[in-house]
């Protein structure tokens, strides 16, 4: 090998380390930047254009076998709420607990759990798939929400659910909450869970009620629901992007 | 062109055409960020899986975490197919932003961003996925409308004859010189279409296999590849194996002439190297 050899190669290892510092160090500076990370967020619209041009209203979640049940359904998020309203519930079997089901529709009302239990149910094996990238499967029991809309009748410009919690977050005086589209709303595999694997839904799981969503990632599907509210738009929710997770960034649209 | 003449042979020869240039340089910048955001992604939970769930009752194949040793110092180990390996620095457990030991599955200079943030991450993996998959599909629209396909990457007779040669020239690292040298060798021509039409394909469909929405699109269509988890899996190592064709393509770009290649990829001039003789005016 030449000196000539050696200075050149030299000078690519150098570039080569300079060069993906730069851009590392550039990315972190773009990831700061709100006019770069609106750019990149577009995506999404585009990714769920795609999804919802590819797929139908009605398309079904794959549901498993008995045999496919994780030994554990692993409990993310909260896993005891932080409520002195939500323990009381605890302590009475959930006897005091209501639903409360309201907004733009033309019946408000609220529902008690056995209610709830005593509406036509149904059962689905299903695959919860976390956005930080693992997925547990699980048998849920409850009532798809489509029932409790067709009871209450929502408005014409009822565009959205949200879903509202039991459990304070940050400690801000702010709960989790969580937001899907008509769409969504009616589908049949939607459902208010108030039972997990043949058992009452533990409290670590989301009790007494959590929804399901199941076509999207796990954030989407909220737990300790207190009431569910149907609205024309959300930026008057939290700070507007229609979840506590897409208040923090995530894609509202969690299809990917 | 002849090699023969003069003029071309100063200004070089047109080797590669500007779209195949430019798609080649998005294709590096996107794959690039998809690879180090899609780290940071990882690192959100790095462990892989084989099957439908996480939680299926086995342990998972690879996994990076910390743990503390007999002296109660914090290790970063990874565990692969039940062997544990001690990759403190590394994977498991490395320098944080601030300098002091973070528990995380890749170290800082391997994610985009560099600090914890899925989100983020999240943001700029799909982006550039988008930017991939349009990019590779205007190449291949490309690539058979030019005949760019049926000229330079699919293998002639005379390709697959002259492979054993090929390969033991590879081996010894000697490359063909001259005209010889414009056209893409035997083995160039399969590694390109096994990335193009094998590894890339695959990593994107494994991605989409990860997608809850588009797993609505057939019922069971991910069981094929083992479930979702296994589709993470697939994904991961798609990605790994393409990143070593990185690795081999720019070594074999470095040892034979990487000025006269880069320039290639750049301007599309590509300049061969004659043997003097007597009667060539110089």
């Amino acid at each position: 090998m030449t000196r000539h050899d050696d200075t050149r190669r030299r000078f690519f290892g150098r570039a080569l380390a300079a060069g993906s510092g730069l851009l590392l160090t550039g990315c972190d500076q773009l990831s700061q930047n709100a006019w770069f990370t609106r750019v990149l967020g577009s995506a999404e619209k585009l990714t769920q254009g795609t999804q919802r041009l590819l797929l139908s209203r009605k398309s079904m979640a794959q549901e498993f076998s008995e045999a496919d049940i994780s030994p554990q359904f692993r409990s993310n998020g909260t896993s005891n709420p932080n409520n002195p309203l939500y323990q009381t519930w605890v302590a009475s079997g959930f006897a005091d607990y209501r639903l409360q089901v309201d907004g733009l529709v033309a019946r408000p009302r609220a529902y008690t759990l056995d209610e709830l239990k005593a509406l036509p149910s149904r059962t689905q094996i299903t695959r919860h798939d976390c956005v930080e990238g693992w997925s547990a499967i699980g048998k849920w029991k409850g009532v798809s929400l489509s029932h409790l809309l067709a009871q209450v009748e929502p408005h014409p410009q009822a565009n959205y659910v949200v879903f509202h919690c039991a459990d304070p977050m940050n400690g801000q005086g702010s709960h989790y909450y969580e937001s899907i589209d008509m769409d969504d709303a009616w589908h049949v595999q939607t459902v208010l869970a108030y039972d997990l694997n043949d058992a009452p839904l533990p409290v670590k799981n989301g009790a007494p009620i959590r929804v399901r969503v199941e076509r999207q990632l796990g954030y989407k599907s909220a737990k300790y629901l207190t009431r569910i509210e149907l609205v024309e738009r959300f930026d008057h929710i939290g700070k507007g992007r229609g979840g506590y997770w897409e208040d923090r960034g995530y894609e509202w649209y969690a299809g990917i | 062109m002849s090699p023969d003449d003069p003029v071309a042979r100063s200004r070089g020869y047109l080797r590669h055409r500007w779209p195949v240039r430019l798609m080649h340089w998005i294709n590096l910048l996107a794959f690039a960020l998809l690879l180090l955001s899609g780290l940071q992604i990882f690192n959100a939970h790095p462990a892989l899986y084989w099957g439908k769930s996480s939680y299926t009752g086995a342990p998972p194949l690879l996994q990076m975490t910390t743990r503390t040793d007999a002296s109660g110092k914090t290790l970063g180990v990874t565990r692969v197919f039940g062997h544990e390996f001690n990759t403190t620095g590394v994977f498991g457990l490395s320098a944080g932003p601030d300098g002091r030991p973070s528990a995380r599955g890749f170290p800082t200079w391997l994610t985009v961003p560099s600090t914890q943030w899925l989100s983020m991450a999240r943001h700029w993996h799909f982006f550039f996925a988008w930017v991939l998959v349009i990019n590779g599909l205007c190449y291949v629209l490309y690539t058979l409308a030019s005949r760019h396909f049926a000229r330079d990457l699919w293998p002639s007779r005379t390709d697959w004859r002259g492979i054993g040669q090929s390969i033991l020239d590879h081996l010894r690292l000697r490359h063909p010189q001259g005209a010889d040298a414009l056209r893409y060798n035997i083995l160039q021509k399969l590694a390109y279409l096994v990335v193009i039409f094998g590894l890339f394909p695959l990593v994107i469909l494994m991605g989409l296999a990860m997608s809850p929405g588009l797993n609505a699109l057939f019922t069971g269509w991910i069981d094929v590849f083992g479930g979702r988890q296994s589709a993470r899996t697939l994904h991961f190592v798609a990605a790994w194996l393409l990143v070593a064709f990185v690795f081999i393509h720019v070594f074999e770009v470095f040892i034979s002439g990487v000025w006269n290649n880069l320039r290639s990829m750049i301007t599309g001039r590509y300049r061969i190297a004659h043997e003097e003789t007597p009667h060539d005016p110089t």
